[in-house]
């Protein structure tokens, strides 16, 4: 292996590297998930693939030698080495099936939907208390004293109680959470909590309970207005 | 008196009979083991794909009918009549398909189109008045291709090719408002039958699926033709026809770019009106249960992405002698700037991680990932990818000239600050987008993105045109010495265009969740449920080989005449200096060389 196979093996050590170990230790990141490491060594090896046979040169010097060592055509004291891929090629596959497929003590994972569909008669509800400074005052009062021990008092979702929960409770600061969506999303979510979450939604592991036997409406809806102002996002809106 | 015996003793009959209610009327219909559902799914997204492809190729004929007419080059206007050749078997294939959808319906779903039929009658008929039209034009458009070829005459038959198209576009608008509406349903509960059918046809969604659909069967046209041309490059036998087909699979590349540039935007519309209109209908799709829909969508445009740009880069370095060394660089970069933008692209808001990933995470959501999870990412990435495309295709006509315009060096120094200058607020506006209220975001700032970019189409375009129209040839152009993977990827490219319709489809079917008519006509049958991902693959590419497998025969009957004839020889025309990019940036079609692959 030489020439034109060196820097593409480089080029994939290197991006794999900087995956696994550098990324998670960048401040405020965390470690990968294989499924986003694959995926994106895929599209690094499609690049290479393509960049190399772009031209008749680069093709010959990225694939000859590949092609030379799998046809075994004029590789010398290589020739065991093809040997041990051929014996070694289908024991790995058979390796990763069997992985693929045994019983194991791992918890499958859970793709569940994050945010699924509210249901209709909540899809077209506006907040029916006026935005006043009393109102969001009052609102993060009862966030204040109903939510933030999940949500966090900086609206972060690390409240003292947080770490106790798989899921965790939502970051309402991440721009990325609350600020996606209209405040009749938020009415929902509060008022049905998460019992009331759609099949879609499955596995119903959310901690979130069911305000709606606790607080009267208004408060909810004074409770969404603080959250956005508290977390510095607003909601999603048409007009 | 033995018959008024029996008649006596059958009056008790009649009195059963007499209250006996009548039977209910039949809402649905199944097939046993295969469904009724997959049986209309298959044939309605097959009819949908020859549609898309007999309205695409017209256009796409009718361009270069123009080209050919307004540069003088006869090769253009062959390739137009090749590919209007096919179309009298594709029309009519297209049509039974959609006769076989209809009596399927009827026989399905007789609720549903009983339901339909009362609101669109209207249409029915305008639809049918424009099937005729249409029919008599293509026919004439077709049989007069070789009649009227000069003068007046062929003003006439590119009149007819406007025809052809008009008519067609107005036959797609219509069914476009059957199913939109079935999507965001308009419904008047008085008023004369044309008026509540024109409500129900200007639904919320009709003009985004109208322009969406537009593009998309000019991009499938292109496509097509550049697999065809693909296909039948491997297959050449003589120099000739690989350069005629090389050149072909060009165009059919180029045409197939610039409908993809522009249809991202028209997606991005769409989506916004479905949000708009229903917010339950519009999580449903990109933040419920089929946003997983959308990074498979970002996988399939990211490779129609990658091999679009592979095929001009492929073309420059073994067409235009030389630019492998010249323009090296440029392509890694662009690469590189393509892959990252997938990356994003494709990068999911909850990411699939096992409970021990996810635990290290803190959620499904990471930390510093999270990010490129949300529109303000994907539009960002989405611009920049239009725009190295657009680069890629800018250094394909420049390559192998030189300018020689005295203002040429602060036209190319004007060009590049563009470029640089679009890049860079392309990602501003897509990071701000993080710190401002959505309404900001998607009414300001993806539509200034959008703006930005469409800017830079058509300020350096004609810029481009103007300087190369006195530029000198260094390299000349040279046809038909292209590897076989130029071949394959326009191949992929067709494959993957047709997956991407096919997903689309699912995904516009399956936001209606339980509804017929979304809110107002309930699914009661035994298949209101949305079918698993999984099972809509299979079945999407069950739809993607099944076309395939129909546009091979279409080719292959309506080039069967030709087989008997001499191959034709590519037409070595002139080229004259700057005309349009489609022609690839040559002056001259040099005789084929030796293959160097």
């Amino acid at each position: 292996m030489k020439g034109a196979l060196v820097t593409p093996v480089i080029v994939m050590v290197v991006v794999y590297l900087l995956l696994k170990f550098v990324v998670p230790i960048i401040p405020g990141s965390a470690p990968l998930p294989f499924s986003v490491i694959i995926l994106y060594m895929m599209l690094t090896l499609s690049g290479i693939g393509m960049f190399y046979t772009l031209s008749k040169d680069s093709k010959d010097a990225f694939w000859g030698p590949m092609e030379r060592f799998l046809t075994g055509d004029n590789i010398g004291g290589m020739q065991a080495l093809r040997w041990g891929l051929l014996i070694l090629f289908p024991l790995l596959v058979g390796w990763q099936t069997y992985s693929s497929t045994a019983v194991s003590d791992e918890p499958p994972g859970e793709n569940r939907t994050i945010h699924p569909a509210p249901p209709g008669e909540y899809a077209g509800l506006s907040n029916p208390v006026a935005k006043t400074p009393d109102a969001i005052q009052q609102g993060k009062g009862f966030y204040a004293a109903y939510c933030s021990p999940c949500h966090g008092g900086n609206f972060d979702g690390k409240g003292p109680a947080a770490r106790g929960f798989n899921p965790p409770p939502a970051n309402f600061a991440d721009p990325t959470t609350i600020a996606m969506l209209q405040e009749s999303y938020l009415f929902w979510r509060i008022k049905k909590g998460g019992v009331g979450l759609p099949i879609e939604g499955m596995p119903w592991k959310s901690a979130m309970p069911r305000w709606e036997v606790e607080l009267p409406d208004e408060w909810i809806w004074k409770i969404i207005m603080g959250e956005y102002d508290g977390a510095h996002q607003s909601p999603r809106t048409w007009e | 008196m033995l018959v008024m015996a029996a008649g006596l003793l059958s009056l008790p009959a009649l009195a059963f009979g007499a209250d006996a209610t009548p039977p209910a009327p039949v809402e649905y219909r199944d097939v046993p083991y295969v469904g009724s559902r997959n049986v209309i799914w298959v044939i309605a997204q097959l009819h949908l794909l020859l549609a898309g492809f007999v309205l695409g190729v017209p256009l796409f004929a009718w361009i270069c009918e123009i080209v050919g007419w307004k540069g003088g080059e006869k090769r253009y206007d062959k390739l137009a009549k090749e590919f209007t050749k096919l179309l009298t078997s594709a029309y009519s294939t297209t049509a039974l398909f959609g006769a076989i959808l209809l009596f399927l319906l009827i026989g399905f779903y007789p609720k549903l189109m009983n339901y339909l039929s009362d609101i669109f009658f209207p249409s029915f008929i305008v639809y049918c008045i424009l099937f005729l039209l249409e029919t008599a034009t293509l026919y004439l458009y077709w049989y007069g291709w070789d009649t009227m070829q000069e003068g007046g005459k062929k003003t006439f038959h590119i009149f007819l090719g406007f025809l052809l198209n008009f008519f067609a576009f107005f036959i797609m608008i219509i069914p476009n408002s059957w199913a939109t509406f079935q999507s965001s349903p308009v419904v008047l509960a008085e008023g004369s039958d044309i008026a509540r059918a024109w409500a129900a046809t200007w639904n919320p969604t009709w003009w985004p699926v109208n322009i969406h659909r537009i593009i998309a069967n000019v991009v499938l046209g292109g496509y097509i033709c550049g697999a065809y041309a693909g296909i039948r490059y491997l297959s050449a036998k003589t120099p000739e026809e690989r350069s005629h087909y090389d050149w072909m699979g060009y165009v059919g590349n180029f045409i197939g770019v610039f409908g993809l540039l522009s249809l991202p935007f028209a997606g991005y519309w769409l989506m916004r009106e479905i949000y708009q209109y229903n917010q339950q209908m519009g999580i449903t799709l990109m933040g419920g249960f089929l946003s997983w829909l959308f990074i498979l969508q970002a996988m399939l445009i990211g490779v129609l992405f990658l091999g679009s740009n592979y095929y001009f880069w492929i073309g420059m370095t073994y067409r235009i002698p030389g630019s492998d060394i010249k323009y090296k660089k440029q392509m890694l970069a662009m690469l590189i700037a393509l892959l990252v933008c997938l990356g994003i692209w494709m990068t999911p808001h909850s990411l699939v991680a096992s409970m021990e990933e996810a635990r290290k995470m803190g959620g499904s959501h990471h930390p510093l990932l999270g990010v490129f999870g949300v529109m303000s990412a994907k539009m960002t990435v989405a611009n920049l990818m239009i725009l190295v495309t657009f680069m890629s295709f800018i250094m394909y006509w420049r390559a192998g000239k030189v300018e020689t315009a005295g203002w040429a060096k602060a036209a190319k120094i004007f060009m590049g600050l563009i470029l640089a200058v679009s890049a860079i607020a392309v990602i501003v506006l897509g990071v701000w987008g993080y710190f401002v209220p959505a309404i900001i975001r998607i009414n300001y700032f993806s539509t200034s993105q959008v703006l930005v970019v469409l800017g830079v189409l058509l300020t350096i375009t004609p810029l481009t045109s103007i300087l190369l129209k006195t530029a000198k040839t260094t390299s000349e152009m040279v046809w038909g010495v292209m590897p076989p993977r130029a071949g394959y990827s326009l191949v992929l490219n067709a494959i993957m265009i047709i997956l991407l319709m096919t997903l689309m489809g699912y995904a516009r079917s399956s936001s209606r969740v339980h509804w017929h008519v979304y809110g107002v006509l309930r699914d009661t049958s035994q298949y209101a449920y949305s079918p698993a991902l999984g099972y809509a693959s299979g079945i999407m590419a069950l739809c993607t080989f099944l076309f395939c497998m129909i546009v091979a025969f279409i080719f292959w009957v309506a080039t069967m005449g030709d087989k008997a004839k001499t191959p034709a020889v590519a037409d070595k025309a002139g080229l004259p200096h700057g005309l349009p990019a489609m022609a690839g940036g040559s002056n001259a079609l040099d005789e084929p060389k030796t293959s160097k692959f």
